[in-house]
């Protein structure tokens, strides 16, 4: 088993021009992003003590450090309450009930209660505020022997940022990723040769559509259940072009059921080029490509019923699937015919696995529009893809020793670098 | 030219898509749950275009009595009566005034109910059996790696029923970790999840590659062509 | 070819009708029969019962029912037990949805269950029908910081301000659990990613078997406990009937997860039957075929 996907043979000396242009676009966006940093920063506000403040009643503490600003990396509208808590919250069931936050539009009041936090809460966020407006806030401390407010802090001002902070390791994967694609792009491009080992699926198409020519049989093929903003559809209808002319030139019948009616459009133009591109457009028959239901269970009613009378010789299933992947599968094996399948939703890959004569696994199906077509600037993406897999590999690895380390040896400099790494790694959902 | 236009709309409106994820100021905020709504609103009007194509489809086939016909009729007749019920309200508690086309009493419910729901549920069970034939046909010992297969499939199997707590419940305490129910959980969370997650690195790769070349121009297939 | 060699090849190559037969005769058996087995409770299922049990009394639960008549079969006898637990326990029961059918299973448990079960339970003081929100995961993000902000009303149409229930909250930071019962997209994974760990709201649940193997890493982290398809919600059922003997006394009512557990225990271990039998005989032919090279 190799280990990686491809791999590109090493060819010293010349430089390729891919590799600048790749080098200029990530120091560009590099470049942006130094500079809309402080655009993005959150304009410093400053929560400070306005001397306001009430007796603290006996038994709890107000609230230490009272900080509050503008919500950071957010789209305004949002005032962030931070704080720490007294030393009396022991969480739930202690003497601190919870905390009642007061918003004013003066450090003198009239303050309101705006919200509530449980016992152990540093944090509130006000989504109730205008942009641009200046707010003070005071929390107060809530138990049994009374109730005792925080001194004043503020003012906060929301502001909507151009720049979401938070994201910053997304973005440097995303321009790693797409660095990776362009150069690679560029690179094939250039002429250079490169290795992409043989997917087996995609090698039997020839044969499969071969198969269907000789028996008089048609050819299904099933683009998923999902619609055109699924990238696994997209991905199966630039499969259908590639095997659409493949069928054109075979002089062979391709049929091609859709769930959708989007899907049912976007296909039908695309096998009609294929045919016209294959020297035979009046061999096209716009009838074969047709919808179905949207109904998952009917579709493959459907589908399946159209199986069983017609008995297609070749059959592929190349999209988005969910449970009825193993009723198609089970049924095209009942009627002899050589099934190909790929798709990238997990669960269902064991049904084609144990069912399909070859499957395309995951990430198969979005290289195989590259495979097929054979083009050096489409086969560079493959390589792409191959080259982040490894990056992931190696981020794995690398993480995994370093955070066991530090677990076992305590070294506070190694702490720090587990620490980091598992930051990075962690995403703030949108 | 006829190309030019959507391979522009496509590469700007993805390049603004994928930037407007780290805007969070206005109206890039928004912009994500924006297109998905402009694409529900293209897709919704596609029914009518597969609602169409079913019609012509079906109806041309029970016109020339071609082949599997009556298939055909039942297909045509159902959506008809269907679409009937649903837009009269027929049976609607509220009448055709009422708001909900689907209230409890209409004939558009018991159509869903006591039609629609029992034909899915029966291919749905059909799986039940799929799967019996499916494992009896793959589940081999053909080689080392089938066979691991086989073992794994086999204890996972019994592992989700009374007979894998039965089977080795003669084990110690100590000897916990050696039980069915035991090591068919830790396969589905350590093994399972495991191959899960690298298949899962593997598409999420894939996805920005297809998604760049989208984008950027170079596989237009989607278009029709190359 | 002796007979019994032909015996073994015409078994090694079955038709697949007399699977489906066998399987079909068992289940069916199975059903009439009403055939139960014991369940043992798996760590991740006790977990979720623990919790539920350890609350103190008057806790709030929000539950998401975020599935379809679809995937009832499986999912309906824990949303059913989940309901059940919290009554006992005296919780207050927040009931959402973010799929449009979810708001009709949340519709029939309050009626098959709360309202015939728990008559004294009083809507609006100790469980509230908050209703279906379009949005997905949108809805999640907006109500774990302003709830108001999206539900004005509840399912009903009643204020919420006006329901005692929804007094003082502002959104769903504080709640004591998230206990989500999901059949795909949005779902369980959504609960976690956008409202359990950005809010800081312990989440629990149960999806379909199939699905279960997806949400295995958020375990035991972010999701305190997974019951994945029919054989945990069985689990469950007999976790809530050993600690509230009660539900012992109608079965065919509280216990249905355990009771469809028969079928399928049953397809499983024809699967397995024919499974071996595929084996042995395939493992005979082979040494055949290899003797008589």
């Amino acid at each position: 088993m190799q280990p990686f996907g491809s791999v590109c043979p090493q060819h010293p000396g010349r430089r390729a021009g891919g590799l600048r242009s790749a080098t200029a676009f990530v120091s560009g966006l590099i470049l942006f992003v130094c500079l809309a940093l402080p655009l993005g920063a959150q304009v410093p506000t400053t929560a400070g003590s306005a001397g306001v403040g009430l007796t603290p009643a006996g038994g709890v503490s107000p609230v230490r450090d009272l900080e509050a600003a503008d919500t950071p990396s957010d789209r305004g509208e949002s005032a962030t309450v931070r704080w720490a808590p007294p030393r009396e919250d022991t969480g739930a069931g202690g003497a601190v009930l919870g905390y009642a936050i007061q918003r004013a539009p003066q450090p003198e009041g009239p303050f309101e209660t705006i919200g509530q936090a449980s016992p152990g809460a540093t944090r509130y966020d006000d989504t109730h505020v205008a942009n641009g407006e200046r707010y003070f806030y005071r929390v107060v401390t809530l138990s049994a022997s009374g109730d005792v407010a925080s001194p004043v802090a503020g003012p906060a001002i929301a502001r909507a940022q151009w720049i979401n902070t938070n994201q910053w390791n997304v973005f440097i994967v995303l321009v790693l990723l797409l660095g990776f694609n362009l150069y690679f792009i560029e690179h094939i491009r250039s002429g250079r040769k490169t290795f992409i080992r043989k997917i087996a699926g995609l090698e039997a198409v020839a044969e499969a559509v071969g198969r269907a020519t000789e028996m008089g049989r048609p050819i299904l093929f099933v683009p998923g259940i999902q619609d055109m903003n699924d990238i696994q559809t997209v991905a199966g209808v630039t499969i259908l072009g590639h095997i659409g002319r493949t069928v054109a030139e075979y002089d062979s019948q391709l049929v091609v059921p859709t769930s959708r009616a989007l899907v049912m459009t976007t296909a039908r133009e695309t096998v009609k080029e294929a045919y016209l591109s294959a020297g035979r457009p009046e061999s096209y028959n716009e009838d074969n490509i047709y919808y179905v239901t949207d109904e998952q269970f009917g579709y493959v009613a459907g589908v399946n019923g159209y199986m069983v009378r017609n008995k297609p010789a070749t059959c592929f299933y190349m999209g988005a699937f969910f449970a009825e992947s193993l009723i198609l599968a089970e049924t095209g094996n009942s009627i002899g015919a050589i099934q190909v399948a790929g798709t990238a939703m997990p669960a269902q890959l064991p049904f084609f696995v144990a069912a399909c004569d070859y499957t395309l696994i995951g990430e198969e199906l979005f290289a195989a529009s590259a495979y097929l077509s054979g083009e050096p600037k489409q086969l560079g993406s493959i390589k792409g893809q191959d080259i982040g897999k490894f990056v992931g590999m190696l981020s794995i690895i690398l993480g995994v020793s370093i955070l066991t380390l530090a677990d076992l040896t305590g070294w506070e400099p190694l702490t720090r670098i587990a620490e980091f790494i598992q930051s990075f790694w962690s995403t703030e959902l949108a | 030219m006829k190309r030019t236009i959507p391979l522009l709309i496509t590469g700007i409106v993805g390049a603004v898509l994928v930037i407007a994820y780290f805007i969070p100021h206005p109206p890039f905020d928004s912009l994500r749950e924006d297109f998905s709504i402009f694409f529900d609103i293209i897709a919704a009007v596609a029914f009518i275009l597969g609602g169409g194509n079913l019609i012509k489809m079906h109806g041309n086939r029970v016109s020339r009595r071609e082949e599997g016909w009556g298939y055909s009729l039942v297909t045509v007749v159902g959506f008809l009566v269907v679409l009937a019920i649903g837009l009269t309200k027929v049976g609607n508690p509220d009448g055709f005034r009422g708001s909900s086309v689907t209230a409890a009493g209409s004939l558009f419910d018991y159509a869903y109910q006591f039609v629609f729901r029992p034909c899915a549920a029966t291919m749905f069970a059909l799986l039940a059996f799929y799967v019996a034939s499916a494992s009896f046909r793959a589940f081999r010992a053909k080689n080392l790696e089938a066979t691991i297969l086989l073992l794994v499939a086999f204890t996972i199997l019994i592992g989700r029923t009374f007979v894998g707590a039965w089977m080795t419940s003669w084990l110690p305490d100590s000897l916990h970790f050696l039980t069915i129910p035991y090591l068919a959980e830790k396969i589905m969370v350590v093994l399972n999840y495991a191959g899960n997650r690298a298949i899962m690195i593997g598409i999420a790769l894939g996805i920005v590659s297809t998604s760049l070349k989208v984008i950027i121009g170079i596989d237009r297939s989607y278009l029709g062509s190359d | 070819m002796s007979r019994f060699y032909r015996i073994v090849e015409a078994i090694n190559e079955l038709d697949k009708r007399w699977v489906f037969l066998v399987v079909g005769l068992a289940v069916v058996t199975a059903t009439i029969f009403r055939l139960t087995f014991p369940e043992v409770p798996t760590e991740m299922v006790e977990a979720i019962y623990e919790k539920v049990e350890n609350l103190p009394a008057g806790s709030r639960v929000v539950l998401p029912f975020d599935y379809d008549p679809g995937s009832e079969p499986e999912l309906q006898p824990m949303a059913d037990a989940f309901v059940r637990h919290c009554a006992e326990k005296g919780h207050k029961m927040y009931f959402i949805a973010l799929w449009p059918l979810g708001q009709s299973m949340v519709a029939g448990v309050i009626d098959n269950v709360l309202r015939e079960e728990y008559p004294d339970l009083v809507y609006g003081e100790d469980y509230v029908d908050l209703g279906f929100k379009a949005g997905n995961e949108g809805v999640i993000a907006v109500i774990l910081t302003d709830l108001k902000k999206l539900y004005t009303t509840d399912s009903r149409g009643n204020a919420i301000d006006r329901i005692p229930m929804m007094q003082g909250i502002s959104s769903i930071r504080g709640f004591d659990l998230i206990l989500s019962v999901s059949a795909g997209y949005p779902g369980l994974k959504e609960w976690v990613q956008y409202g359990g760990t950005p809010g800081n709201i312990p989440v629990a649940g149960g999806c379909t078997a199939v699905q279960a193997p997806l949400l295995y890493p958020y375990y035991p982290d972010q999701l305190l406990g997974l019951m994945g398809g029919i054989k945990a919600a069985a689990e469950y059922e007999y976790l809530v009937m050993e600690g509230y003997p009660k539900f012992k006394e109608r079965p065919t009512r509280y216990l249905t997860a355990l009771i469809r557990m028969g079928p399928q225990t049953v397809a499983h271990l024809s699967i397995v039957f024919f499974i071996v039998l595929g084996n042995v005989t395939f493992q005979i032919l082979r040494r055949r075929r290899r003797r008589m090279n």
